[in-house]
């Protein structure tokens, strides 16, 4: 089974709920963060990594000695990642998005694909925990095909738990699409609810079951609540809140195993998550 | 004209309350919320939207049944697999790189133009305001990024006003990389966990890579000194400048309920003099 974990507005404990979620469950469970432009699961799961590669995308290389500059190379390309400017060709692969049109259409045969760089990937694991995450270059704007590169490394035999990045667009898609669930934590604020909307409208859209944490539960208003029974959203859990618990994740530790009746919650929810899916 | 973009690396940090407090004490600026994935500054500033346009971004393949024959070429060179085996074009993976257009013997494949999202000019009680909605699951947001910053800017000139602030997204890919380029300066609101510290490094490199200077503030820095100490450091070992910290306070929460900035809900209280004081150096920084 494979669980996301989503919540359009950041910062409301996607991450919170990913790692203590996976550490409760104990073994044959994995970890993707898929928050690839800021991932920060590792710093609570800590892992030891045995794995660390670059991911690149292909992007064009022009053979000048083959090319007889007719241009389609940079009429195909819809990215404007190609000019070419008398018998000069440039490329731009920062703008490219390795479709590899321009190599298909090159008549000359005069455009072969180099790399650019989209970040590494770190595979590892804590204890029976088994994680993977991405970490996009700074600089680098896409971050979907390294999400999907994550991915890839979804292994069947395990639960997978995805912490994805916040927001509604393409690295959310990315990182839920394929999912057996959405897990969506959102806070009891204006900003929450307005985001978790625009969440939920993205997870029907890929016909996935879905239910609800509650971070902060104590703070804001009922709008979140209204909502959730307006939407049949299920609430499968809150979290109050409580300094304690900030400070435990401030510094970078996980509340099940700095306040341990917290595990026992966190079985519980996926055990409702089980029921959900069947 | 100056641009402040507020960003932040990590969500969730205070971006929007801080950047709203900072519209109730600036003069002569144009608002402009950059996150357009989940815009949320309307929220606060109430917004009476006078314009409001379509953002037309990328085109997504459609295949004509009635002309297909089915020769499985489109299929072959889609390197997002988004073409069935029955020849359906599946919207959310179509990258909208036209290769199946191009190459189709029957030219049986359409490419219609997106309307992916809207954005709006509006009045505030704060004065103009530039904001955006992208629509669910759509790309191209660092395009209407780029675009509503364009319109702020159009918008500061025609009314002669000097001074842009901008809402950032979160993050360090496509449409941050696009709310940075020719800003003045950024302002990053970090928070102090091993989390805000980690994505605040990030962000600022990013800053540092497009040459814009940045300037940090540390929100409910009382939650953690010693995270807070923590970014302080790496802030001043990389030549950013240090404005200010917020103590954490459940106001921003009561206010945000109110639909208010922060500072029009709090009396003379702590909060106010901190975030009075970040906006003075903010102002000396950008020499408003």
């Amino acid at each position: 089974m494979i669980i996301s974990i989503a919540s359009g507005k950041g910062g409301t404990g996607k991450t919170t709920v990913a790692t203590n979620l996976a550490v409760s469950l104990g073994s044959d469970v994995q970890l993707l963060d898929c928050d690839v432009e800021e991932p920060n699961a590792h710093l609570f799961i800590n892992p030891v990594i045995e794995l660390s590669k670059k991911v690149y995308t292909p992007v064009p290389q022009i053979d000048e000695e083959k090319c007889n500059f007719c241009k389609k190379c940079a009429e195909i390309c819809r990215f404007k990642a190609i000019a070419v400017i008398k018998e000069i060709v440039l490329t731009f692969p920062e703008l490219c998005h390795s479709c590899g049109g321009c190599m298909e259409v090159c008549p000359e045969n005069a455009i072969t694909e180099t790399g650019r760089e989209l970040g590494v990937i770190e595979i590892g694991h804590r204890n029976s925990l088994a994680f993977a995450h991405g970490r996009l270059r700074v600089g680098e704007a896409m971050s979907p095909p390294l999400i999907r590169e994550v991915r890839s490394h979804t292994r069947s035999d395990l639960l997978t738990i995805i912490d994805a990045p916040p927001g509604t667009s393409c690295p959310v898609i990315a990182a839920m699409k394929g999912a057996d669930f959405v897990l969506m934590v959102t806070e009891p604020t204006p900003f929450g609810l307005h985001d978790l909307k625009l969440a939920v409208e993205a997870v029907k859209l890929l016909e996935i079951p879905r239910g609800l944490v509650i971070n902060r539960s104590d703070i804001g208003d009922d709008g979140v609540r209204t909502y959730a029974k307006m939407e049949n959203l299920p609430i499968l859990m809150e979290i109050p809140f409580d300094r304690r618990i900030a400070e435990v994740y401030s510094r970078g530790k996980l509340i099940v195993e700095e306040m341990p009746e917290w595990k026992e919650r966190f079985r519980k929810l996926y055990l409702h998550i089980q029921e959900i899916v069947g | 004209m100056k641009e402040l973009v507020v960003i932040s690396g990590k969500g969730g940090t205070g971006k929007t309350s801080l950047m709203a407090a900072f519209a109730s004490l600036a003069e002569n600026k144009v608002l402009c919320d950059a996150d357009v994935d989940a815009a949320d500054l309307h929220l606060l500033m109430d917004p009476d939207i006078k314009e409001n346009h379509d953002f037309q971004g990328g085109n997504t393949a459609v295949i004509r049944t009635d002309k297909c024959i089915e020769c499985g070429l489109c299929r072959d060179l889609c390197r997002w697999n988004a073409i069935s085996e029955a020849f359906i074009v599946d919207p959310i993976e179509c990258e909208g790189c036209g290769v199946c257009v191009d190459f189709c013997p029957e030219e049986a494949i359409d490419f219609p133009i997106n309307t992916c999202g809207e954005w709006f000019i509006s009045n505030t009680r704060f004065g103009p305001m530039v904001h955006a909605r992208l629509g669910i699951a759509e790309e191209n947001s660092g395009k209407l990024v780029t675009l509503v910053r364009q319109e702020a800017k159009k918008l500061a000139e025609k009314n002669k006003l000097n001074l842009l602030i901008t809402d950032g997204p979160p993050g360090v890919g496509c449409p941050v990389i696009a709310s940075l380029g020719g800003a003045s300066a950024v302002l990053v609101v970090a928070e102090p966990t091993v989390s805000g510290l980690h994505d605040m490094e990030r962000v600022s490199q990013l800053a540092a890579h497009f040459k814009v200077p940045v300037m940090v503030c540390v929100n409910k820095f009382d939650l953690n000194v010693d995270q807070t100490e923590a970014i302080e450091k790496l802030a001043k070992e990389n030549n950013m400048t240090i404005v200010g910290r917020v103590p954490f306070d459940p106001v921003f929460t009561e206010s945000m309920v109110q639909g208010q900035t922060v500072l029009e809900y709090v009396g003379n209280s702590k909060i106010r003099s901190s975030i009075n004081e970040i906006w003075r150096n903010i102002r000396n920084q950008l020499v408003i």
